[in-house]
């Protein structure tokens, strides 16, 4: 990298410090004083391992959350290799991670309301804030300028501007009698720089409109109340036109056409249980991450040993797949052809394989204990699966389920790759 | 000494000992259950998150029997689930005094 690159990115990092530095209101700058000493380090030269003076693009780049050590590990999928470490980013239980659309930064969003922007190509902590209490996750606009967190506490969605982290809408998620305000599950990014998100307490789903947030000030709500019992996450399909909602007080899921929303929400796969009593339920299903292959949906059952597979065009139940364990991730391959799942304690030492041709189960893995999150590379050729209580990452091969690396992480979870960029939902 | 005396020696101990102490190893493990996966629900630090907050300070109100019978027995009309196939009483008497109490970190010697 050249000295000119050099000094370049170091003014725009200045410039970026400068803008960001005062947060309005609640919000704590929680940048740490030493992280600019490590910019202004980086850029004289400094850089750490692999990254030093590489010049680069990276599309084969993600991060590792490390969630009980409050760290990410910046890695390359082509390489299948560690190129960087950041540290102090809080508590990253349940940490989850968006892109911003040229792929270079990682906002992180930590349990305690952490909410970092990473610079993979440095490996360093851009800017950071803590925007709430407790906090879940988030989701990046269709525009890439804007940032939303959800949380639990206090309850709602905060908005920021993608580059500074400025906050530009303030959404309470408050409900009832006005008083209360419910935790926020399930937020996506939809298009038209919409984000949709559900209310766990309250059985609402809202979209939240922020197309002309820059005249109005303020983002357009729509609301969809008593869309269910219990609805503990949702996901939007890859086109952007459907949002659903998994519900765990009751059987089924609640279904939004966005393209229609005057439609209002209707509940799918409302029997799946038909009177069964569910298992005890030692971790909750996650949505995101979802999979859609071949015009079905492939979505875990609460309480069951099931994959429940659906039409994407009815919304009809066409069959079940009987697995190893509660399933928590069910993700579908890239192209389609495998469907991926692992599972709730005690069955978390699997990963399973739908072959979604037949939809049979085609291979079961044991890649370690607590199998927490599992990514494909770009295109599918690999996969990386996460194994907490075993401290490593396992990468195999998709087609021949051979082992192609064991990284060394220290509790490992969430794995995060930069083609998220530019998929609406991630 | 006569051998009714270590009888007696033993019930009295048991006796103050109403709840058998986990060893050590099995403290361990019960840490890393409480702090990951009933953290899955109520935080790795216990502040709370779809389940409530089990600090301390979040559990002053609640009495020990009825936090035990949660534990084992799970809450129903929640998400709570009962831990009884994979806890002792023994066990979920001891998390529940840690609970209320300071609760370990994973990896320091629990008390």
């Amino acid at each position: 990298m050249s000295w000119r690159f050099s000094t370049s990115l170091l003014v725009m990092l200045a410039l970026l410090a400068a803008c960001a530095s005062n947060p309005r209101g609640e919000l704590r700058d929680d940048t740490r004083g030493d992280t600019r000493g490590d910019i202004r380090g980086d850029i004289r030269g400094e850089l750490r391992g692999e990254l030093r003076g590489e010049l680069r693009g990276t599309g084969d780049l993600g991060v590792v959350i490390e969630r009980a050590a409050g760290r990410v590990a910046v890695v390359d999928t082509s390489a299948k290799r560690i190129i960087a470490s950041v540290p102090g980013l809080g508590d990253l239980s349940h940490a989850s991670v968006v892109y911003s659309r040229d792929g270079r930064y990682a906002y992180v969003f930590g349990r305690d309301g952490g909410l970092s922007k990473i610079d993979l190509l440095q490996g360093i902590i851009a800017k950071r804030i803590v925007q709430a209490g407790n906090s879940i996750g988030g989701a990046i606009s269709q525009d890439g300028r804007m940032v939303a967190a959800q949380n639990y506490d206090p309850g709602g969605v905060k908005v920021f501007d993608a580059g500074t982290l400025e906050l530009v809408a303030d959404i309470p998620s408050t409900y009832g009698d006005g008083t209360r305000r419910s935790k926020v599950v399930g937020l996506a990014d939809a298009p038209g720089n919409k984000f949709v998100f559900t209310l766990f307490d309250a059985g609402e789903i809202w979209i939240a409109d922020l197309a002309d947030l820059a005249n109005s000030r303020a983002p357009k709500i729509t609301k969809f109340a008593n869309v269910g019992n219990q609805p503990y996450d949702g996901l939007i399909t890859p086109d952007g036109r459907y949002y659903l909602a998994g519900l765990f007080g009751e059987d089924g899921l609640a279904l939004l056409d966005l393209w229609q929303p005057e439609k209002g929400v209707r509940r799918i796969l409302a029997n799946y249980g038909k009177g069964e009593e569910k298992l005890p339920v030692y971790k909750m299903p996650h949505l995101r991450g979802w999979s859609v292959a071949g015009g079905n949906a492939y979505l875990p059952a609460v309480g069951r040993h099931e994959v429940l597979v659906v039409d994407t065009t009815t919304w009809q139940e066409v069959g079940r797949i009987a697995v190893k364990g509660q399933p928590v991730f069910v993700i579908a391959r890239p192209d389609g052809r495998q469907v991926w799942v692992n599972f709730a304690f005690p069955d978390n030492g699997w990963v399973q394989v739908i072959d979604t041709l037949d939809n049979k189960l085609v291979k079961t893995l044991e890649p370690g204990k607590a199998v927490l999150h599992l990514e494909f590379t770009p295109r599918g050729e690999a996969v990386w699966i996460s194994a907490r209580d075993d401290n490593r990452v396992m990468v195999y091969d998709t087609a021949t389920f051979d082992k192609l690396a064991e990284l060394p992480l220290e509790s490992p979870s969430g794995i995060f790759f930069t083609a998220r960029a530019g998929r609406i939902g991630f | 000494m006569p051998p009714w005396f270590f009888v007696f020696l033993l019930l009295l101990l048991s006796s103050g000992f109403a709840a058998a102490e986990p060893t050590p190893q099995r403290m361990r493990e019960l840490v890393h259950l409480v702090r990951q996966d009933c953290g899955a629900c109520h935080g790795l630090t216990l502040k709370g998150g779809i389940g409530p907050a089990l600090l301390p300070e979040a559990l002053r109100d609640k009495t020990a029997e009825s936090l035990r019978y949660a534990v084992l027995m799970g809450r129903p009309g929640t998400a709570m689930p009962p831990w009884k196939a994979f806890l002792t009483e023994d066990e979920a008497d001891w998390i529940v005094r840690q609970l209320m109490t300071s609760f370990p970190q994973e990896g320091s010697a629990a008390k």
